[in-house]
């Protein structure tokens, strides 16, 4: 949904990223900074120092991969006015060694709670949704992940 | 460093108190402290004041201001959860240090009924928030998680975590402090309503309004002021803030710092976790309680399930070998986020000096208590106290 042929312009109304770590061009996937000295994967755009090493330097971009593997999980019933419950909260560990925040989707949140051991180590892949329109009328894309065949 | 000991404390029962202002708060639990230590405000050369949501509106000389202005410094500490704990370790390393004699640490919130916290995100337009729609940073689903850690891990059951909220209901009944003192069973814990999987609404702490003081002194000023009374000694403070671990930065790590203080804590005592006589740990949540009873070493890794269950929730039971929030917890009792941290400590004291406050609770022959703080972001307290 997210393969624009072009950047949006900077008056129109477009499609915006909820964070600056998603991008939505080419394919919608989450981009990471890595420390030289250390290998630490960090979901930031930009870094001082190394939080594991403490060098300062220099961080590399890292595109992340789209599809990880379930560490756990929370099914949320109680919400912020506006956000749908229950819904699937979920840690998604990453091949490259970070680990990212998000909803689980195509999960029914009531059938997991009987079964919670069905969730952890599951295969997901990332999705993009827009969740909201801003104040300039662009549509806000947010990532989730939904079980993936591998 | 300097032997320091606790020479008086006081609070007033947590609830909620609409009618009155939150230096009002610290001023009557303050006032409390200094006639159980003995003392005026004139004697106190130090105060420690802790307090989150009105960080930045000087609460500590406000309560100066009702209690008495004697012009002593005065520093307003904020560390989440662990704010209470934080001013109570400023007052004791201003005794241990040598610079002063006689301090005092209070710690005071008005929550209101203010219901989840943190989460957010998003900036000026909340179009761009984050909260539900790229997972959940509330606290519930943070506590939840740590829960689910455990249960992947070791093949923990609903009904462990459920366990822990029965047994702190049951001790809170025996507390005129608390803010509830009702029991609840088995079925009502796994039966009501899921806040945040496998947390229900009896697995979560409520939020309040409350106040603890302490009043800390030097051994010489012990001698002259505790005539003959029996006073417990801070054998170890310890604060630790999270260190680099796998996942910390998207799902707070509430282990490491924990076990980090706990082993830092045993270490300048110079004692284990089985001479500990009784345990005020954070329990904000029921799956917090149970992941701790492994962080502090009160039982081995893995075995937190079996530790609960011995002798039907015996262990971590008043009566029992290691018992655990015999004051209600922070499930029963309620959790002012800045006034937390000064109320478990006053509970352990009054334990181990055999206090009239605990008459209805008293864990017997209580040497050494253990008061754990976590404050998420993160910071760990942990006092352990001697007699």
């Amino acid at each position: 949904m997210a393969e624009q042929a072009r950047a949006p312009q900077a008056e129109q109304p477009g499609k915006r990223p909820i964070l600056p770590i998603f991008k939505l061009e080419p394919k919608p996937h989450l981009v990471g900074i890595k420390c030289s000295g250390c290998g630490a994967v960090f979901l930031d755009v930009k870094r001082l120092a190394c939080s594991k090493c403490g060098a300062a330097g220099p961080f590399h971009n890292v595109p992340l991969s789209t599809k990880g593997k379930v560490w756990v999980f929370s099914v949320i019933h109680q919400s912020f006015p506006g956000i749908k419950t229950p819904y699937i909260t979920a840690i998604i560990d990453l091949p490259e060694g970070v680990s990212v925040k998000s909803n689980l989707v195509d999960v029914d949140p009531l059938e997991l709670q009987k079964n919670p051991q069905k969730a952890f180590g599951m295969p997901v892949e990332l999705v993009a949704s827009v969740v909201a329109k801003d104040r300039q009328g662009n549509e806000v894309v947010a990532f989730q992940f939904r079980p993936s065949a591998n | 460093m300097r032997n320091v000991y606790v020479l008086g404390t006081g609070m007033i029962r947590f609830g909620r108190y609409p009618d009155k202002t939150v230096p009002e708060l610290g001023a009557e639990a303050a006032l409390i402290a200094l006639k159980d230590a003995g003392v005026t405000i004139k004697d106190v050369e130090l105060f420690a004041c802790g307090n989150l949501f009105q960080a930045n509106a000087m609460v500590g000389q406000r309560i100066l201001q009702q209690v008495g202005q004697t012009g002593i410094p005065v520093v307003n500490v904020s560390n989440a959860c662990a704010t209470g704990s934080t001013a109570f370790r400023e007052a004791y390393i201003s005794v241990a240090s040598g610079m002063y004699d006689i301090t005092m640490a209070v710690g005071v919130e008005q929550m209101g009924k203010q219901g989840l916290l943190g989460g957010g995100g998003g900036g000026s337009d909340p179009a761009y928030s984050t909260e539900g729609r790229i997972g959940s940073g509330l606290m519930p689903a943070v506590f939840g998680q740590a829960g689910m850690e455990h249960m992947r891990k070791y093949g923990t059951k609903l009904e462990h975590f459920a366990k822990i909220s029965v047994k702190s209901h049951q001790h809170a009944t025996k507390n005129q402090f608390s803010q509830y003192q009702n029991e609840v069973t088995l079925e009502d814990v796994l039966n009501a309503r899921v806040v945040a999987f496998p947390n229900t609404l009896y697995m979560c702490c409520p939020t309040g309004d409350g106040a603890a003081a302490a009043i800390l002194v030097s051994e010489d000023k012990l001698k002259q002021l505790a005539g003959g009374r029996k006073r417990a000694r801070v054998a170890a403070s310890v604060l630790t803030s999270d260190p680099y671990t796998d996942r910390d930065l998207t799902l707070p790590d509430v282990n490491t710092l924990t076990k980090r203080a706990a082993q830092k804590a045993y270490e300048t005592a110079g004692i284990g976790p089985k001479d500990v006589s009784l345990t005020e740990l954070h329990d904000c949540f029921a799956t917090a309680e149970l992941v701790h009873y492994e962080n502090l070493g009160l039982c081995g890794d893995g075995e937190a399930g079996k530790f609960i269950d011995e002798g039907g929730g015996k262990h971590p039971s008043l009566g029992g070998k290691a018992p655990v929030n015999v004051s209600g917890g922070l499930l029963s009792k309620g959790h002012p986020l800045g006034a937390t941290g000064v109320a478990n400590i006053c509970e352990v004291v009054w334990h181990l000096t055999g206090d009239d406050r605990v008459k209805q609770r008293q864990v017997p022959n209580a040497k050494v208590g253990l008061a754990h703080v976590i404050g998420l972001g993160s910071a760990c307290t942990i006092h352990l106290l001697t007699v």
